[in-house]
């Protein structure tokens, strides 16, 4: 019953922790003609356009989707706004699919952004507000304790998360539009940076980036028309999902339950058994080193307590047979509200063969994740070369 | 496409100041009304979504602690909008479109009394050129009403027609309204301006309530509810934001999401419509292309109640509710976004048949 | 390794990264904008609501009270007069005792806690006796390197004429002596 959904556009902006060579506007048309050129489409080609990021305290802006709709061709176009947490761009494109799968839209244009430099964003995240519990420990202090039970019930070596951070940053240098650009890190650099929130250290922490993604969302026709003039599509083979509440008594926050059905659903949808086996890439968010183990386990890619281990066995390096962030991931460049579409469109550009130097050859199944809020809110996509 | 209806509706009893609840405790009992109401079990919703504002809260990822109030246990598939409920009801439309839920939960809400509401509203212009002048949502409303009134397209007198009409019609009408009559129109008319020409009477009220729908396809509707109210026809639509670059006294985003939504293809019986200053009532009659003999605002609409991210789903609760008595057979529900309707939906309900 | 590759943008409406002003005279010197700020305030008054209200009011007499889900009989604290997990009301009031376990938690090099706090400190996660739900909590009396996943704990408050309607009445949790409770006690928390 429905619409196959194509990616035919991808632009990001080069992402830093300022791009002060830009207005708001000009940040996300930066990233939309990227994409549209990519697409070999114009702005008056798209029929409606769906953003997402995280909340408007962060820029001081209520709702600037509002006072973007010249600067994006969206005049007598439909235009929409998604907000659900750290995961918001991830859900957003789930969103945009979802007009393209219901046969709404034939063309939609979708977009993560988020624009740190004009905002205070480590207030917008750990806001004082009265009559709450305070986080005295920030926004790491949060999920630091957690880390702590992962290791404690896997029996992880402790540098797990240095090596996660190492190769994730490593990565990133074959990525152009990456902000952090490390090119003499290496493990004991890493090892030996400031321990912020124990067992967190300052360089496996992710930073805080400017910057916006755009993709263009075609039905089948589209992605036929493309494929047809030498552009491969990415098709989108599953999305999902999924919430559960912050603080229920018995939550499992070191896996969380609304992971593990997200994963379970997304990866029904698309037919893969085995993600071990069937997934050739994979793009996780990862904002601190540990989550990679974590979330390995928490996706389905390795059984209870041995996600460190695929770590350590280079499984996850660009040369491992199961590639994790080899754009670099949100360890390298984290604009909030970006961080989740960033996930999902570099899932395509694999699997599309555009990810430069960061491809991993024959890519043809990928997955894109995102997570948000006390590791409650999850979206994910799979893509493939093939149509599902 | 598939045939959604709304099959069952609640909705607060729309106060200035709900002081002693927060958010949660505010739409937690209108939320399990209409679960109640709908006969779906309360984990047995295929998608959730929610419309509500950080900067009405005054609190980033203030939408978070609602979640409390939808047993999300085990997990939900589950989203929110950063814009009216009618909106999250739009992406809910589109989830049961898709094929991927059958059922889906719709609520959204305000609480407008922690802050100053007009002047969190000037939060939301393009921060280079208008925002730095505090122009609050009244300031903005009058620019309207004033180019309103110089194209003769309205006046005055006729604006407070309009609000004696409407808080009337609420007083008989519709017991969860805040504002519920009204003095006569020489009266209103002889009051100070708020913002010059529009006075208190012509503005929507300061409100605290929420809101909450469920939706659901085909048969399952039919299932569930005796007389579902069909959506047939949504879509929504934005004009340019900046003041100087558009005709205030027109609206072609409504003129073209009614199209779309096919507000023509059949007579109009009544019309909710999401104005909230009196002078937007005639440009939205306008934009709609409704007839002088549909009943516009019967529940009172935003002048009676205003409870911000809740009064468009209002809207299309108000109609829905007159289709599920039989009172109706097919009404327009319009709801807004943005300053001086920058952005509308538009939504065709219709009983069976 | 190079920047991406502009694009060739056709000139007119599109958003160009330079600005050139040589045909404007008298902009010779001046440099372009970058940025405009503009401070903004708003003033909100905060509801707590009424399971909050019931919260504060207890702990300003130095009393922690949660709340139980009639469904699952899970205790909430600081409770918010809903079931997270039933979506239903939560009623009835739990008191809770005043001493807590240990767990989970982290060591702290910055100070967060904008009130110079001596590093590193420890923020820990706590179960108060008789609820279902950790709080979040500093550890202090204490070295860091001794703290652990099970250790009993007392909360310390601040002196009598200070307590308010507020979670700062806490100050810390210390250890109060007792055993440390086993992982097996603690499994729906570790």
């Amino acid at each position: 019953m429905a619409e196959r959904t194509a990616v035919v556009g991808i632009g990001q902006t080069k992402y830093s922790a300022v791009r002060g060579d830009v207005s708001l506007p000009g940040l996300l048309r930066e990233a939309t003609f990227r994409a549209l050129d990519d697409a070999q489409m114009t702005l008056a080609d798209i029929d409606a356009i769906v953003i997402g990021k995280a909340p408007d305290f962060f820029e001081g802006i209520m709702v600037p989707e509002y006072s973007l709709v010249e600067a994006l061709g969206a005049v007598g176009k439909p235009v929409f706004r998604v907000h659900t947490a750290g995961s918001v761009s991830g859900s957003t494109a789930i969103v945009a699919t979802g007009l393209i799968e219901s046969g709404v839209h034939e063309r939609v244009l979708t977009i993560g952004w988020e624009m740190q430099s004009c905002s205070e964003a480590m207030w917008a995240l750990s806001v004082t507000m009265p009559f709450q519990q305070q986080l005295v420990a920030g926004a790491g202090g949060y999920f630091a304790p957690y880390i702590r039970q992962y290791i404690a019930r896997s029996g992880a070596p402790d540098d797990t998360g240095v090596l996660v951070a190492l190769k994730d940053r490593q990565n990133a240098l074959k990525n152009p539009y990456a902000h952090l650009h490390e090119h003499d890190i290496s493990y004991e650099s890493v090892k030996e940076s400031l321990m912020l929130w124990d067992p967190i250290r300052y360089s496996e922490t992710c930073p805080s980036s400017d910057g916006a993604i755009a993709m263009v969302l075609t039905n089948e026709v589209g992605g036929d028309a493309a494929a047809a003039e030498g552009r491969a599509p990415a098709w989108v083979h599953g999305t999902s999902f999924r919430s559960e509440p912050a603080m229920a008594a018995g939550r499992d926050q070191v896996s969380p339950q609304a992971g593990r059905d997200c994963a379970a659903d997304v990866f029904r949808q698309a037919g893969i058994t085995n993600p071990r086996e069937q997934v050739d890439v994979v793009e996780m968010y990862v904002p601190f080193s540990w989550y990679e183990p974590m979330w390995l386990e928490n996706l389905g890619f390795a059984e209870e307590g041995t996600g460190w281990q695929l770590t350590h066995d280079g499984v996850t390096a660009m040369d491992g047979d199961l590639p994790v962030n080899c754009s670099g991931g949100v360890l390298s460049t984290n604009p909030i509200g970006a961080s989740g579409m960033i996930r999902f469109g570099e899932a395509a550009l694999q699997v599309r063969g555009m990810a430069g130097e960061h491809q991993i050859d024959g890519a043809r199944t990928a997955v894109g994740h995102a997570y948000g809020g006390a590791a409650q809110f999850y979206a994910m996509w799979v893509v493939g070369a093939g149509k599902p | 496409m598939r045939d959604v209806a709304i099959i069952a509706t609640a909705q607060t009893k729309h106060v200035r100041a709900a002081t002693a609840l927060n958010e949660v405790e505010m739409i937690q009992p209108v939320i399990q009304d209409v679960i109640e109401r709908s006969g779906v079990d309360r984990h047995g919703f295929d998608f959730t979504c929610s419309g509500s504002s950080d900067y009405l809260a005054g609190q980033p990822f203030s939408f978070v602690m609602t979640l409390d109030a939808v047993a999300a246990w085990p997990p939900i598939s589950e989203s929110h909008v950063e814009m009216d409920g009618a909106w999250a009801l739009y992406e809910a439309w589109v989830k049961i479109q898709t094929g991927h839920a059958d059922t889906a939960l719709v609520y959204s809400y305000g609480k407008s009394s922690p802050g100053d509401l007009p002047r969190v509203l000037s939060r939301m212009l393009d921060p280079y050129y208008e925002a730095p002048l505090w122009l609050t949502s009244i300031d903005v409303g009058a620019l309207q009403a004033r180019a309103m009134i110089d194209a003769g397209l309205t006046s005055e007198a006729a604006m407070a027609d309009i609000a004696h009409r409407s808080r009337t019609a609420a007083g008989v009408n519709n017991p969860h309204a805040q504002l519920t009559s009204s003095a006569e129109p020489s009266a209103l008319l002889a009051e100070e301006y708020l913002a010059d020409p529009l006075r208190r009477h012509d503005c929507a009220p300061v409100t605290d309530g929420g809101v909450a729908v469920v939706l659901a396809a085909g048969d399952r509707a039919r299932e569930l509810c005796d007389r579902p109210a069909w959506i047939r026809g949504i879509d929504h639509r934005a004009d340019g934001h900046h003041l100087n670059f558009r005709d205030l006294t027109t609206s072609p985003s409504t003129t073209l999401a009614a199209s779309r939504a096919g507000v023509a293809d059949r007579p109009v019986e009544i019309a909710e419509l999401h104005a909230c200053f009196t002078h937007q009532e005639p440009i939205l009659r306008t934009a709609l292309g409704l007839g002088d003999d549909v009943e516009v605002n019967p529940s009172g609409g935003p002048l009676a109640a205003n409870p911000m991210m809740a009064a468009g789903l209002l809207r299309l609760v108000e109609v829905a509710d007159r289709i599920h008595t039989g009172e109706v057979s097919r009404g327009v529900a319009h709801a807004t976004g943005g300053h001086a309707l920058q952005h509308n939906l538009v939504a065709v309900l219709e009983g069976e048949g | 390794m190079s920047e991406p590759a502009p694009i060739d943008l056709p000139p007119g409406l599109w958003s160009q990264p330079a600005v050139d002003t040589s045909a404007v005279a008298e902009l010779a010197d001046v440099e372009a904008v970058q940025m405009v700020r503009n401070p903004a305030r708003l003033d909100y008054d905060y509801t707590p609501g009424i399971a909050t209200t019931r919260f504060l009011r207890a702990i300003k007499e130095k009393r922690l009270v949660g709340e139980r889900c009639g469904e699952t009989g899970k205790v909430y604290i600081p409770p918010r007069g809903v079931s997270p997990v039933s979506g239903l009301p939560t009623t009835e009031q739990v008191e809770l005792g005043l001493d807590g376990t240990m767990v989970s938690y982290c060591v702290v090099n910055l100070d967060f806690t904008g009130n110079a706090q001596e590093i590193p400190y420890v923020s820990a996660l706590i179960l108060v006796d008789g609820s279902d739900i950790p709080i979040y909590g500093l550890v202090r009396e204490i070295p860091y390197q001794d703290v652990r996943v099970g250790l009993r704990l007392k909360s310390v408050w601040v002196e009598p004429e200070e307590m308010t309607t507020s979670l700062e009445n806490i100050r810390w949790w210390a250890p109060n002596g007792e055993a440390d409770l086993p992982a097996s006690e603690l499994t729906d928390h570790v």
